[in-house]
C-alpha cells in the first residue's frame, strides 16, 4: 500500500499540494515549440527546469529532446538574465543553426522581471540573430497555470511572431491541434485531407517525436510547421481550434491579426465529438462525407455495440488535462459508462460547465474538482469514500489503481511506462476505437483474473 | 563536427598533447547541456530518506519532475515516494510563500507522523525571500521533530552545490541521537542510494565480514540511523560527489576517518573490502580471512558466467557519459573486465583531479568530456563507432536512433549492478543489449552485418 496514509475523509487543505494532477507552464511551452520546423525551443531560467523538461518530454515520447537553457547564475538572479540570453541567442545560431529560438520564460526569470521582448529586441539590434532566423517568445511563469496553459502560450505566440494576411487567401483551413501525441496530429492531418481540405497544422510534432529509425540522430527532425506555413495561416480561410483550453488563445490572435475567422471545438475524442469536428470539415469543404469516413464510424459503432453490456453504468475516475477530459467524459456516456470523479489541476474558465455540457443529466452525482488541492490525494480520498470500476489518467494514477485494485487505463500525459501512445491516435473514430479496446481489455482482464476456476470462461 | 569554441577545453582526446581539461564551471548559456541544476542534486540525495517528508517549496514543477523519480527502494516506509508542493501561485509569490509553508508542513506532519522534513527551496523561494529557515524553526519547535531547510534554489549552481546543500542539512541531523549498541567495528555507507535494492547488498557483504553497519546514507535511509551516524568508526564514501562533503565535516568535527570506495565491478568491489577489512584487521582478528573467503566465494559464482559474456563481448566498443567522474572509473575497469574498450567517456560534474584520473585509466584515443550535449555525444558514438553507451534518460534515445545497445546506470536502472552479483548483472545487461538482434535491423547494423558467436 504506497499510498496507506490517504485518509477516506477529505481534509481541507488550502497550502498543500498531495501527487499533483498537473506541472508547470514551461514544459508545455518546450513541446509546442519542437512542433515548429528547425525549431529549438530555449529556456530562459536555471539549468534543471531545461533538464527536467527534456526528461520529462523523453520519458513520455521515448524520443530526444532538444533543447537549450540560459543556465541562470546567482549574478543572473541579481542582475537580470539579459547577458546570459544574449549569449545563448548567439551560441545557438552558432553551433544549432535553427530557423527558429523559441524562448520562454520560468517563475526565476519572471519574477526578476527579464522584459523578453526588449532583450530579443537588443538581440536584433546587435546583429546577434542572423537574417532570415527568428527569435520568438512566450511567457509562462510556473506559478500561474499549467502545462497546458505553457503550451497554449506558446502557440500564440507562433501567430504573434508569424501569422501574416497578405490580403491573398489560400484554400486551406488552419488546424490548431492542442496538446495532443504526434500521432494525433498525424491522424487530424489525415481525416482532413480526407474530408477535402487542405489542413495547415501548427504547431505539429509528428515526424518529430515519433521519427523513424534511421540510423542518424537528427537534432531537428524532419517533422514540424514550418515558419513559412505558419506565416500563412494567416491568409488561411478558418481556423479550427481543438481544445479550448490549448487552443482557443492562438486562434482568437489570429482572429484578430488577420481576420481568420476562428471556430472552437473540443478536441476529437470519441464518436459524438468527432462527428462535430467530421462535420466543420464537411462545412468548410462543401464535400459529402466519403464512404470509408462513415466507415470508420459506422465500425466504431458496431464495436462499441459489441461491447455495450460490458460497459453498463460503470462507474469511472478520470483525471488529466480539460481538453482531454471534456470529450473523453463524452464518449463515456456515450458507452453507457458514468464518469463520476473529474478531476484536473490546470486552472482556467468553464471547464465544469463544459463538462456539465458534455454529459448532460445523465451522471448527476459527478463531482468535479479543479486547480490548486485538485490532486491525485483528493481523487483517492473521493474513490476511498466511495469506489469506481474504472481509472483513467497518466501514468501516476498507477498507486491508486494498485491499492484500490481498480482497472485503469493510460490515457494523457504523461505515459512513462508504456510504449504506444505516442504511435496510435485516440482521436478521430479509429482513436475512438482504440479508447473502446484499451477500456474493454482491461474490464476482461480482471474478470478473467477474478474468476473462480469453474466460472472461467472461454469466450466472452 | 563543430564544438563551440568556449567549450573546446572541455574536449580532449588522449595522445600526445598533455591534458589541460576546463571543467568545474558554468555551462555556456545556449549549450544543449545535459545537466540540471542545484535543487536536482539536493532532492536526489537526500530523496532516499524513507521516513522523512520531503516538501517542496515553490510553483509545483519542481515537486512534480521529482515524484517518485528514482528507483531508490525502502525495506519500509514509503512517505519520500510521494509528491509534496506548496504549489506557490501569483499571489504567494508577491506576498511571500512563509504562511503557506508553515501550514503545509504542519499539516503533513500530523498527517504522515515523520521522523524529520527537509524543506527544499526552489529558485523563487531565492528571489522572493521566504525565511525558510524561520519557518522551520517555529515548526519544528510546535510539532517536536527536525524540520530541515535544504538551501536548493536551482540558479546556485550545478548539481554539486546541490550535494553540498543536502550535506549540509544532513549534518544538522548527524550526532542528534544516541550511539549506545554501535560496537567499535562499525561503518557508516555514504554515496549508495540503494537503486534497484544495491545496498542491501553492499550491508549483507559486511555483515558477512562482521562489519556493524550503523547508516546507510541516504539508500534505504532512516532519520533515527543518521542521527547516531556519528558512532560509527569509519566511513565509507561511494560517489565521492554527492558526499565527499559530509564525509570531510566528519572527519573534521568528530574525527571519524574515511575512505572512497566503489562497489561497482569486481575490482573496485574486492578493493572496498579489503580496504574495510584492513582498517578493522587489529580490531577484528579473522576479518581479513573472512573478507578473503567471501570474495573467493562470490568471485567462484560469478566468474564462469562473466568468462562466458566477455568471450561474446570481447574488442566490442562502449562510451560512458554519467553524472558523477567517479562512476565512470568503475564503468571503465568494469567494462574492461568484459573485455570491452572505453572509447569515449564523460561526466556531468567532474573535477580536475577525475579527469586526470580518467586520462590515466583511459588508452590511447580515448575522447575525454566534460559537460557535453546531445550532438557532441552523437558525434563521438559515431565517429567511434561504438556498440555500447552507458549514460541517464536523455542519452537513452540518443543512442537507439543512432543504433547503439544502451544500459542504465543512473535512475533508471531496475536490477542492482552494485557487488559481484551486480556485476554479473551488468555484464548480462551490457551482452543483451550490444547482442540484440533489434541493431540489426538498423541502417547501421545492415551495414556492419555484425556475427555473434
Amino acid at each position: 500500500m504506497l499510498l496507506r496514509h490517504t485518509t477516506a475523509d477529505v481534509m481541507e487543505r488550502s497550502a498543500l499540494t498531495i501527487n499533483p494532477a498537473k506541472t508547470c507552464q514551461p514544459i508545455g511551452a518546450m513541446y509546442a515549440a519542437l512542433g515548429v520546423h528547425n525549431c529549438l525551443p530555449h529556456s530562459h531560467g536555471s539549468q534543471g527546469c531545461c533538464a527536467y523538461h527534456r526528461s520529462a518530454l523523453t520519458k513520455h515520447y521515448k524520443e530526444p529532446v532538444m533543447a537549450g537553457t540560459s543556465s541562470f547564475t546567482e549574478g543572473s538572479a541579481v542582475f537580470g538574465g539579459q547577458a546570459n540570453l544574449l549569449q545563448a541567442i548567439t551560441n545557438m545560431f552558432a553551433l544549432y543553426n535553427p530557423d527558429v529560438i523559441a524562448v520562454h520564460t520560468t517563475c526565476l526569470s519572471e519574477t526578476i522581471g527579464d522584459d523578453i521582448v526588449q532583450i530579443i529586441a537588443k538581440a536584433r539590434e546587435e546583429g546577434k540573430v542572423p537574417p532570415g532566423k527568428h527569435v520568438i517568445h512566450a511567457n509562462t511563469p510556473s506559478y500561474v497555470g499549467s502545462h497546458v496553459t505553457g503550451f497554449s502560450s506558446m502557440v500564440k505566440g507562433m501567430v504573434k511572431y508569424f501569422s501574416e494576411a497578405t490580403g491573398r487567401k489560400r484554400n486551406q483551413v488552419n488546424i490548431i491541434p492542442g496538446w495532443v501525441e504526434p500521432s494525433d496530429m498525424r491522424e487530424l492531418r489525415r481525416i482532413s485531407r480526407t474530408m477535402g481540405i487542405s489542413p495547415n497544422i501548427f504547431p505539429d510534432t509528428s515526424d518529430v517525436l515519433d521519427a523513424p529509425m534511421t540510423g542518424q540522430h537528427e537534432f531537428y527532425p524532419r517533422g514540424g510547421a514550418t515558419v513559412e506555413e505558419i506565416r500563412h495561416s494567416g491568409d488561411s480561410r478558418s481556423t479550427l481550434a481543438l481544445g479550448p483550453t490549448a487552443s482557443e488563445a492562438a486562434a482568437l490572435a489570429l482572429q484578430e491579426k488577420c481576420e481568420v475567422r476562428a471556430e472552437v471545438l473540443e478536441l476529437p475524442i470519441g464518436l459524438v465529438a468527432t462527428d462535430r469536428f467530421i462535420n466543420a470539415l464537411r462545412h468548410r469543404s462543401g464535400i459529402r462525407v466519403p464512404g470509408f469516413i462513415t466507415d470508420e464510424r459506422g465500425r466504431l459503432v458496431d464495436m462499441i455495440a459489441d461491447m455495450h453490456q460490458y460497459f453498463y453504468r460503470k462507474r469511472v475516475a478520470l483525471f488529466g488535462d480539460p481538453d482531454q477530459l471534456v470529450p473523453l467524459a463524452e464518449f463515456l456516456v456515450t458507452m453507457d459508462m458514468r464518469p463520476v470523479y473529474i478531476v484536473t489541476g490546470t486552472p482556467g474558465k468553464r471547464f465544469e460547465t463544459r463538462i456539465r455540457e458534455a454529459i448532460g443529466d445523465s451522471v448527476p452525482e459527478v463531482q468535479i474538482r479543479q486547480g490548486p488541492q485538485a490532486d491525485m490525494f483528493l481523487l483517492h480520498q473521493w474513490i476511498k469514500r466511495e469506489g469506481v470500476d474504472l481509472l483513467i489518467g497518466n501514468t501516476y494514477g498507477k498507486y491508486i489503481a494498485r491499492d484500490e485494485d481498480i482497472p485503469f487505463v493510460r490515457f494523457g500525459f504523461p505515459i512513462l511506462d508504456r510504449v504506444g501512445h505516442s504511435y496510435f491516435p485516440t482521436v478521430g473514430y479509429m482513436g475512438g476505437m482504440r479508447l473502446a479496446e484499451k477500456i474493454l481489455s482491461v474490464f476482461m482482464d480482471r474478470q478473467d483474473r477474478n474468476a473462480p476456476e469453474e466460472s472461467f470462461e472461454l469466450t466472452m | 563536427m563543430s564544438i563551440l569554441e568556449a567549450r573546446k577545453l572541455q574536449v580532449y582526446r588522449k595522445g600526445a598533447e598533455p591534458m589541460k581539461l576546463d571543467c568545474n564551471k558554468q555551462s555556456v548559456a545556449g549549450s544543449v547541456s545535459q545537466r540540471a541544476c542545484v535543487f536536482c542534486g539536493s532532492r536526489v540525495v537526500l530523496y532516499p530518506i524513507a521516513d522523512a517528508l520531503h516538501v517542496v517549496h515553490g510553483p509545483l514543477g519542481c515537486a512534480s519532475y521529482t515524484w517518485d523519480i528514482r528507483g531508490a527502494l525502502s525495506s519500509g516506509p514509503q512517505l519520500h515516494r510521494l509528491s509534496f508542493s506548496t504549489d506557490l501561485r501569483e499571489m504567494d509569490v508577491i506576498q511571500g510563500g512563509e504562511k503557506k509553508l508553515a501550514k503545509a508542513l504542519c499539516q503533513l506532519i500530523d498527517l504522515h507522523q515523520p521522523k524529520a522534513a527537509f524543506v527544499y527551496s526552489t529558485c523563487i523561494v531565492g528571489v522572493i525571500g521566504d525565511d525558510v529557515e524561520a519557518v522551520c524553526r517555529q515548526v519544528s519547535a510546535v510539532k517536536g521533530i527536525p524540520v530541515l531547510p535544504v538551501h536548493s534554489e536551482g540558479f546556485r549552481g550545478t548539481k554539486r552545490e546541490g550535494y553540498r546543500a543536502a550535506c549540509e542539512a544532513l549534518l544538522k541531523l548527524v550526532g542528534t541521537g544516541s550511539t549506545e549498541g554501535i560496537g567499535p567495528v562499525s561503518v557508516n555507507v555514504l554515496g549508495d542510494f540503494n537503486i534497484a535494492g544495491e545496498v542491501w547488498i553492499i550491508r549483507d557483504y559486511f555483515e558477512k565480514m562482521g562489519v556493524q553497519v550503523v547508516a546507510t546514507i541516504t539508500g534505504d535511509g532512516r532519520v533515527d540511523d543518521i542521527r547516531r551516524a556519528h558512532g560509527a568508526a569509519l566511513n565509507l564514501v561511494q560517489c565521492s560527489g554527492s558526499m565527499m562533503h559530509l564525509a570531510t565535516r566528519l572527519k573534521e568535527e568528530r574525527g571519524i576517518p574515511f575512505k572512497r570506495v566503489s562497489y561497482f565491478g569486481i575490482e573496485d568491489m574486492a578493493q572496498a573490502l579489503y580496504d574495510t577489512a584492513g582498517f578493522f584487521a587489529e580490531l577484528s582478528p579473522g576479518i581479513v580471512e573472512r573478507t578473503a573467503a567471501l570474495v573467493g566465494g562470490e568471485l567462484a559464482v560469478i566468474m564462469p558466467q562473466i568468462a562466458q559474456y566477455r568471450r561474446k563481448l570481447e574488442g566490442r566498443k562502449a562510451a560512458v557519459y554519467v553524472g558523477g567522474a567517479f562512476k565512470a572509473f568503475s564503468l571503465v575497469r568494469a567494462l574492461r573486465q568484459l573485455g570491452m574498450d572505453t572509447v569515449m567517456v564523460g561526466s556531468q560534474t567532474g573535477l580536475r583531479e577525475d579527469y586526470e584520473e580518467l586520462r590515466q585509466l583511459c588508452d590511447e584515443g580515448t575522447i575525454i568530456v566534460d559537460d557535453s550535449n546531445p550532438l557532441e555525444l552523437s558525434s563521438f558514438l559515431q565517429e567511434k563507432q561504438v556498440d555500447l553507451f552507458i549514460g541517464g534518460v536523455k542519452e537513452r534515445p540518443i543512442a537507439y536512433k543512432l543504433g547503439v545497445g544502451f544500459c542504465d546506470h543512473n535512475h533508471e536502472r531496475k536490477e542492482p549492478l552494485a557487488g559481484f552479483a551486480g556485476m554479473l548483472n551488468f555484464a548480462r545487461e551490457v551482452y543483451n543489449t550490444v547482442a540484440s538482434p533489434v541493431w540489426k535491423l538498423t541502417p547501421r547494423g545492415r551495414k556492419r552485418e555484425l556475427s555473434w558467436s
